[in-house]
């Protein structure tokens, strides 16, 4: 798949807003005042300034409230109520941070749940494309939800419980590989089942359709980027678990340094889910004898 | 569930205009769909095949149903131009009409009135053959001829030499009768559609396909069997199945002897008679009747020809065949490694024609009379039938291996029978019904008559009196005697080197001759550029008509912009290429449907149009009146009103002041408009009972006499044994006056066999040792036409480039990969292309896609552009004279026969070069003549 | 609506003969022409004519090379283009009701003044066949010519799509695969009609007819009238020209 920067964005931000913003919504972050506003703050604009690069992705981004009509069905439909709804929802616990309202905590954990909630339908919208087979698979609910925690704690400074998340990560991403790799031929979509003549012999592919590009092309076959995947995924876990886990149980305690691990742990989570679309090979490059 | 309303009928167009497509010379009928634009004007919206249509029945192929985007292409000319810089520059000015023609006349008029020859006329891809010739017929000069002679002349003289007709225009397979057809060397051929429906009419049926086919694709992807034969070896594999049959005894003899001139007695007295046929007193050929053991007329009624008759020593055709084809030599056994088919498949084939032959004859209740005034209850059918093309042609033994085809067809009794092969009317036309080369000039007189022929003998040679040939292009000379279509492949190689002489004005119409039509291309560029002492250009004058800016545009002094073919009268008449069916003679126009007036392009006006225009400038008979006012307002006005012969005109339909008359008739004013009314065409339909058997039923001879085909009834016999053929070895041998210089004697009574013989291509002659063990091929695009598809956006996006395809063995030998380009030589050069795998392919053959290269600043294009950065032609490879072997001459690359250009004799070896990312030879940009395209319009 | 009918009560849809296709693109471009112009925004090209064409097409066709274990390669057609599934995908993922099924003849569409243009159909589609028009921003796929199969302004025989009308072998049938006796049905059912990449679940409505076997042909050698080297040129022709006495 294209790794398109849109979708990249969209995905890590809102995904690390939704993380940090259940912390705050779930207090674990005592914070009063001015400094409530701000955190709360970064964690809507982080999840907003996700969904809104989200849109850039758009080829009709005006007609975006149409998109909330098929939550009966569609996973991109659910993540647009949920995240609207969470944002919503949201919204009393963190004026009563600001302004101390101290309205009931359990408001704010139900909201919590609701972030992670949304980050769920938003992996549900990748995790449910039987035709990408790396991403159909429980795998990609857990590593998103894994990264919106890890991305929330460590940014909301949660000392160990970050480092265990970090942990969780790191299977997660294992585990996301490990049974990723294996996907396509367990799916058992193969060119000779796309084009219905394996029972004759081996099929290749003799010419495209077209020497030129085409929409299909350019979106679901992107070939360029597996060729760096080992490498990547390595520079991914560096920079998405080992760095952030180092700063934090080896720096000194102090907000530059969480910064700098929350930020060491975003690129890596840019990294890793670059490679999330550049490595997900969609049955459609079988017709083209590519994946 | 509330989905959205949506309209299910919408309407479709404001009007559907009927018309002919010009994309290929299939020329579909197309329903032209028109909507008014935003300015009020007509504008094409849509464009579909027409159902009522003889040639295509409601389909399109891909270029047809993209013919909006030939219209609307960025890379059309809109006005005349005249060259400001060197030639090859591209640098022109726009000039107006009246300035265009007077410079053409003021090169032309001194021409005509002292030396004719000097002015040269030829065309591409005509579709108006019979006026282009008939205006250069008129202008005197012998210098004339359409693409014939590189295109398919071998398959066309072939075929008229044999049978009096060929495939293509010529006749078809009977597709809704025939249970077994094999094709030779076909990728996708001028008739296009009607294959591809007659493909899906055997394919529906079940019946048997056979490709025989270095390349599987295409037609040959779909073949029930496929046959890899190398390259050039057709004709061989071919003798061995005739062998195969003979062998077996599985030959239509009663065929043979009624309807071929196997039962005429073959002169064996040495002197120069010998070979030719017997005849008797009053010179009419003879045949030995079964009945009485006499001889008799060969088509007496109740005659019955005797096939193993031997007459005063002198034995029959018959039995001179049965003697070469049971050779040894022709055994399959014999065959096999040379054709790259094993000797089982051969005999496989032969067995299978065989039994659907005799064993699946079919018979249909039609009683009918043969010329012979023998009646026949019944029509009897053989059906197998075959097709072939240039795979054959292409070759310089193409025309006999053309002839060795349709004496398989002969043996097996299927032409002209249900299930077998059939005539197109005006075809059957036997070599005698067909007029000779005529090449007399007298300056300032039209020439006596058409230039092209067929020449039955050396004294209808066009040579002057010193023996020299009297055309530019050498065609009719003793390198080619057969050259009945002309040379286009020589015109310029010829014009340069002024030999056999200098022309001034050379006029090119529709042939992108400095680029994928011409061998060696480099060179012809260099040939239209290079100057003599005197620093003129050793080719004077260029005059170049074309729609688009071409290649071969920045190569003329002179550019006159053609419309399009939707914007223009055109005529595809019986007089030249019509579009017949074997039930139907057919013919049609085309009409503008939309006005040449988008902006840049009002400055266009059709190419026939202003022939007629210069032809009048230049006083030319037949287009001007005593008064030197024109005759013909356009062209539209010369296709209703010219004669050609009494009451016989361009077009069959709605003649007479009625317009009731077919065929032979006074011209009618409301005859376009007739045309127009009936969806662009007409059709004489075949009475039932002359449906089959034309050449010899009496009830086709007749009813094509009344159509005008021709002035009497002209029955006659298939010629396996060619007479004219053998007057020209009969010259090589020494007999008669006429004679050939001595180098080609030896090569004459080669290939003047008059049976039927395969010779190796003479490309082949040079391979053996040279160290070029790999044939290499082109095939037509399906979706392409030529270099002009390129222009079209869509089609573009198909097919942008090309690959050079290699077989496994070669592949794996190289050690090629994804992505490599290779180096390919051959003895006149080298190319640098990328390439890409191909398992169905014949194991020593490599090709591509004809004509998908093309030159940077052409055709509108960016430079940068696919089809100019990777694409590539395999031209720079061939030249049109093979290498000097050690006589100290340099054979043209030809069919000694016909002058055929041998495009697919082309030996070359490979070598891999890596990944790059451009093939080789690039030549500089081209400067754009038009703006560069930008969106579509 | 992003929610699949039940059952549709006509399943119109195409088979498409792989034995009979002989990859000439006609049916790519006469889609491309008809829809040009028709259903919603025309298909859009970029840069036509400059150095990297692109532009949207609802059909395409692939040519393969196929080598069986013990005969010669074959080539083989495949024209690609929406097989309007009984369990699309595509539709139920698109979050704006665009996508959609028709219940009355089951063919899948969209609706381009409801589409955002977020191309999440088109990861759902197994085939490829739903392309997103970069000038008009809507995703863009195969309508069956719903525009003409029904459409009044058309004479009776011209209401089938466009692809099939212009294929010149006539390898593309379209009909309703509901009612048995149809000719899509009747042909799938002869010659083996099969459907792409069953294994994603999607039960397309298009089936392909496979290839039928090449290169069968079992004819033996002709028996010789008799042995020529025996008896020579002239007993054959005694014993050939007997044969017809
Ligand atoms: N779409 C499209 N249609 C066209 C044209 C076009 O450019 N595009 N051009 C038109 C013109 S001008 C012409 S002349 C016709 C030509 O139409 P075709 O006769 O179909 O000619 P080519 O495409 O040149 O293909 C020649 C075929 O012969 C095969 N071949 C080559 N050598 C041999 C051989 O020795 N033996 C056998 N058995 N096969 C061999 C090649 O593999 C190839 O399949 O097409 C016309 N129609
Ligand atoms: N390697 C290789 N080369 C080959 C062949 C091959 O098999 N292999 N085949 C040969 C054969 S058979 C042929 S026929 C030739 C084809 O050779 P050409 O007949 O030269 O074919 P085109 O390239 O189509 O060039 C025709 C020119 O006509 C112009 N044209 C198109 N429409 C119109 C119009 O309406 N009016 C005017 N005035 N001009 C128009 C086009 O722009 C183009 O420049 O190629 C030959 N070259
Ligand atoms: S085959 Fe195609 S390009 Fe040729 S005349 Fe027919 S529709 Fe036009
Ligand atoms: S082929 Fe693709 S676009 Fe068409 S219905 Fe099936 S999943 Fe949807
Ligand atoms: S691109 Fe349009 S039709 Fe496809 S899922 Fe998005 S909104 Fe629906
Ligand atoms: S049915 Fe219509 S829209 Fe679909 S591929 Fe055929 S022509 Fe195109
Ligand atoms: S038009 Fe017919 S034969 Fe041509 S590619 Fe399409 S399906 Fe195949
Ligand atoms: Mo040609």
């Amino acid at each position: 798949m294209n790794p398109a920067p849109s979708v990249i964005l969209f995905s890590t931000l809102s995904g690390l807003g939704f993380g940090f913003l259940a912390f705050l919504a779930a207090g674990l972050v005592p914070v009063h005042g001015f400094h409530a506003f701000a955190l709360w703050f970064v964690g809507y604009a982080l999840a907003v300034g996700g969904l809104l690069f989200s849109t850039l992705h758009l080829g009709n981004p005006q007609r975006f409230l149409r998109a909330f009509s098929q939550w009966r069905s569609s996973w991109l439909s659910r993540e647009a109520w949920a995240a609207v709804l969470t944002l919503l929802l949201l919204a009393p616990m963190a004026l009563s941070d600001w302004l101390g309202f101290d309205w009931p905590r359990l408001w704010g954990i139900g909201t919590a749940l609701m972030c992670l909630c949304t980050v769920f339908t938003t992996s549900m919208i990748y995790a449910q494309l039987k035709t990408i087979p790396r991403w159909n698979h429980w795998t990609t609910p857990a590593l998103y939800l894994c990264f919106a925690l890890t991305g929330g704690a460590v940014l909301a400074g949660q000392g160990w419980f970050a480092v265990a998340c970090l942990l969780g990560l790191a299977a997660a991403l294992l585990a996301h590989w490990h049974f990723g790799d294996r996907r396509f031929a367990e799916v058992g979509a193969t060119i000779g089942s796309a084009t219905g003549l394996g029972p004759i012999g081996a099929v290749k592919v003799f010419e495209h359709p077209h020497t030129g590009q085409n929409y299909l092309m350019r979106e679901m076959i992107h070939v360029i980027g597996r060729k760096h995947a080992r490498k990547l995924r390595v520079i991914s876990m560096l920079l998405a678990v080992v760095m952030p886990g180092l700063l934090l149980v080896l720096a000194p305690k102090g907000p530059a340094f969480l910064l700098a691990a929350a930020l060491i742990h975003l690129a890596g989570a840019m990294t890793q889910r670059w490679l999330f679309f550049a490595e997900a090979e969609h049955v459609v490059g079988l017709y083209y004898g590519q994946r | 569930m509330n989905q959205p309303r949506i309209d299910l009928s919408p309407p479709v167009s404001d009007e559907i205009r009927k018309t002919t497509c010009y994309m290929c010379a299939c020329r579909c009928g197309i329903n032209v769909h028109l909507k008014s634009g935003p300015d009020g004007k007509d504008r094409v919206s849509y464009i579909e095949g027409n159902r009522d249509h003889p040639v295509n029945k409601g389909v399109i192929c891909a270029k047809g149903a993209s013919g909006i985007m030939q219209v609307t292409a960025p890379s059309r000319l809109g006005t005349p131009l005249r060259r400001v810089g060197p030639r090859g520059s591209g640098a022109f000015e726009p000039i107006s009409w009246d300035e265009a023609l007077a410079l053409a006349v003021s090169w032309m008029k001194p021409l005509r009135e002292t030396a004719p020859e000097k002015f040269a006329f030829f065309t591409g891809r005509d579709q108006s053959q019979s006026f282009t010739g008939w205006w250069a017929q008129q202008f005197g000069t012998p210098n004339y001829a359409a693409h014939g002679g590189f295109c398919s002349v071998n398959m066309a003289a072939g075929g008229i030499y044999t049978l009096g007709g060929a495939f293509w225009e010529f006749g078809q397979p009977d597709w809704e009768r025939t249970k077994l057809f094999v094709m030779f060397g076909v990728a996708e051929d001028h008739d296009s559609n009607p294959i591809k429906i007659g493909l899906g009419k055997l394919k529906a049926r079940g019946a048997r396909v056979i490709g025989v086919n270095p390349i599987r694709t295409g037609y040959n992807a779909v073949a029930d069997d496929w046959y890899g034969i190398t390259p050039g070896t057709d004709g061989l594999m071919v003798l061995s199945l005739i062998n195969c049959l003979f062998q077996a005894g599985k030959i239509d003899l009663e065929y043979l002897a009624r309807y071929t001139n196997a039962p005429l007695l073959i002169n064996e007295t040495e002197g120069p008679e010998k070979g030719l046929i017997l005849k008797n007193a009053e010179t009419q050929p003879f045949v030995i009747d079964k009945r009485t053991g006499q001889p008799a007329p060969w088509d007496g009624q109740g005659v019955q020809p005797d096939l193993g008759a031997v007459y005063q020593g002198h034995r029959t055709v018959f039995q001179h065949m049965a003697m070469r084809y049971l050779a040894p030599e022709y055994a399959p056994e014999a065959v096999a490694e040379r054709c790259g088919i094993p000797a089982e498949r051969i005999h496989a084939l032969a067995s299978e024609l065989a039994r659907v032959a005799f064993d699946e004859s079919i018979e249909i209740d039609q009683p009918w009379t043969d010329f012979r005034g023998d009646r026949h209850e019944k029509m009897t059918g053989r059906p197998v039938s075959f097709h072939a093309m240039r795979g054959i042609s292409a070759h310089s033994n193409g025309f006999q291996t053309a002839r060795a085809l349709h004496l398989l067809q002969i043996v097996l009794g299927t032409v002209e029978v249900p299930g077998g092969y059939r005539f197109k009317p005006p075809y059957p036309k036997p070599v005698e019904a067909h007029p000779t080369p005529h090449f007399v000039t007298v300056p300032g007189k039209p020439l006596s008559g058409p230039h092209l022929g067929y020449v039955r003998g050396p004294e209808q040679l066009a040579l002057l009196p010193d023996g020299s040939p009297a055309r530019i292009d050498k065609a009719f000379s003793w390198e080619n005697p057969f050259s009945a279509h002309g040379m286009m492949h020589m015109v310029i190689p010829n014009a340069h080197a002024g030999d056999p002489y200098r022309i001034d004005t050379l006029f090119l119409y529709m042939a992108n001759m400095a680029w994928n039509s011409s061998m060696n291309t480099g060179a012809v560029m260099a040939m239209l550029t290079e100057k003599g002492p005197d620093g003129e250009y050793l080719i004077p004058r260029i005059i170049y008509s074309d729609a688009y800016a071409s290649e071969m545009v920045a190569y003329a002094d002179l550019i006159l912009p053609d419309t399009t073919y939707l914007e223009r009268h055109d005529c595809i008449s019986l007089l030249d290429r019509p579009i017949s069916e074997p039930g139907a003679a057919g013919d049609s126009i085309r009409w503008p449907v939309v006005e040449p007036d988008r902006p840049g392009q009002e400055g266009v006006r059709g190419f026939q149009s202003v022939l007629l225009d210069l032809g009048v400038r230049l006083g030319l008979p037949g287009m001007t009146k005593e008064d030197g006012s024109a005759k013909f307002k356009d062209y539209a006005d010369y296709i209703v009103n010219h004669i050609r012969r009494p009451g016989v005109g361009p077009l069959i339909g709605f003649r007479g002041a009625e317009g009731n008359k077919e065929g032979r008739g006074e011209a009618n004013p409301d005859q376009m408009q007739a045309y127009i009314d009936n969806g662009g065409f007409y059709q004489a339909h075949v009475p039932q009972e002359a449906l089959f058997y034309k050449p010899w039923n009496k009830a086709y001879q007749d009813w094509a006499v009344a159509t005008s085909f021709y002035e009497s009834p002209q029955p006659y016999l298939f010629n396996i044994w060619s007479e004219p053929m053998r007057r020209f070895q009969l010259a090589a041998e020494g007999h008669g006056a006429i004679q050939p210089p001595d180098h080609l004697r030896a090569r004459l009574k080669l290939a003047m066999d008059p049976l039927p013989i395969w010779t190796p291509p003479s490309g082949d002659l040079e391979a053996k040792g040279w160290g070029y063990p790999v044939h290499a091929l082109t095939q037509r695009p399906m979706d392409m036409y030529h270099s002009w598809g390129t222009q079209n956006a869509w089609l573009r996006q198909i097919r942008g480039m090309n690959f050079l395809y290699l077989p496994t063995k070669i592949w794996q030998e190289h050690g090629f990969e994804e992505g490599d380009y290779a180096r390919v030589i051959s003895p006149n050069g080298g190319i640098t292309v990328p390439v890409a795998h191909m398992a169905a392919l014949n194991e020593n053959t490599v090709w591509t896609w004809n004509a998908i290269g093309k030159r940077k600043g052409a055709w509108g294009l960016d430079e940068g552009a696919s089809e100019a950065k990777e694409g590539f032609l395999l031209n720079h490879l061939i030249s049109e004279l093979l290498p000097e072997r050690g006589d100290g001459q340099r054979w043209s690359n030809s069919d000694p026969v016909t002058g055929q250009a041998a495009w697919f004799d082309l030996r070359v070896r490979l070598e891999k070069v890596g990944k790059r990312s451009q093939s080789e030879p690039q030549f500089p940009a081209l400067k754009l003549v038009v703006p560069k395209g930008r969106a579509r319009s | 609506m992003t929610t699949l009918p039940q059952s549709t009560t006509t399943k119109l849809g195409l088979v498409i003969d792989m034995d009979t296709c002989v990859g000439c693109q006609a049916c790519v471009t006469a889609c491309k022409g008809w829809n040009d112009q028709g259903y919603g925004a025309p298909l859009s090209d970029q840069d036509p004519y400059g150095a990297n064409p692109s532009g949207t097409f609802l059909n395409r066709v692939h040519s393969y090379q196929i080598t069986p274990e013990d005969a010669a390669p074959i080539i083989v057609n495949l024209p690609r283009s929406c097989l309007h599934c009984e369990d699309a995908p595509c539709v139920t993922v698109c979050p704006t009701g665009a996508s959609y099924k028709r219940a009355e003849d089951g063919i899948v569409l969209v609706n381009e003044d409801a589409c955002i243009g977020c191309g999440l159909c088109a990861w759902a589609c197994p085939y490829g066949a739903r392309e997103m028009d970069a000038d008009a921003g809507v995703m863009k796929k195969c309508t069956l010519c719903v525009d003409r199969i029904y459409n009044e302004n058309l004479p009776e025989i011209d209401r089938e799509p466009a692809c099939v009308r212009a294929c010149p072998t006539g390898a593309r049938h379209f009909g309703d695969f509901a009612d048995p006796d149809s000719k899509v049905s009747l042909l799938s059912a002869e010659r083996g009609g099969i459907a792409l990449m069953p294994e994603l679940g999607t039960r397309p409505v298009n089936l392909y007819l496979p290839p039928r076997p090449k290169d069968m042909m079992t004819a033996s050698p002709l028996a010789p009238l008799l042995d020529i080297r025996a008896s020579g040129f002239a007993g054959w022709l005694d014993k050939i020209l007997g044969k017809i006495g």
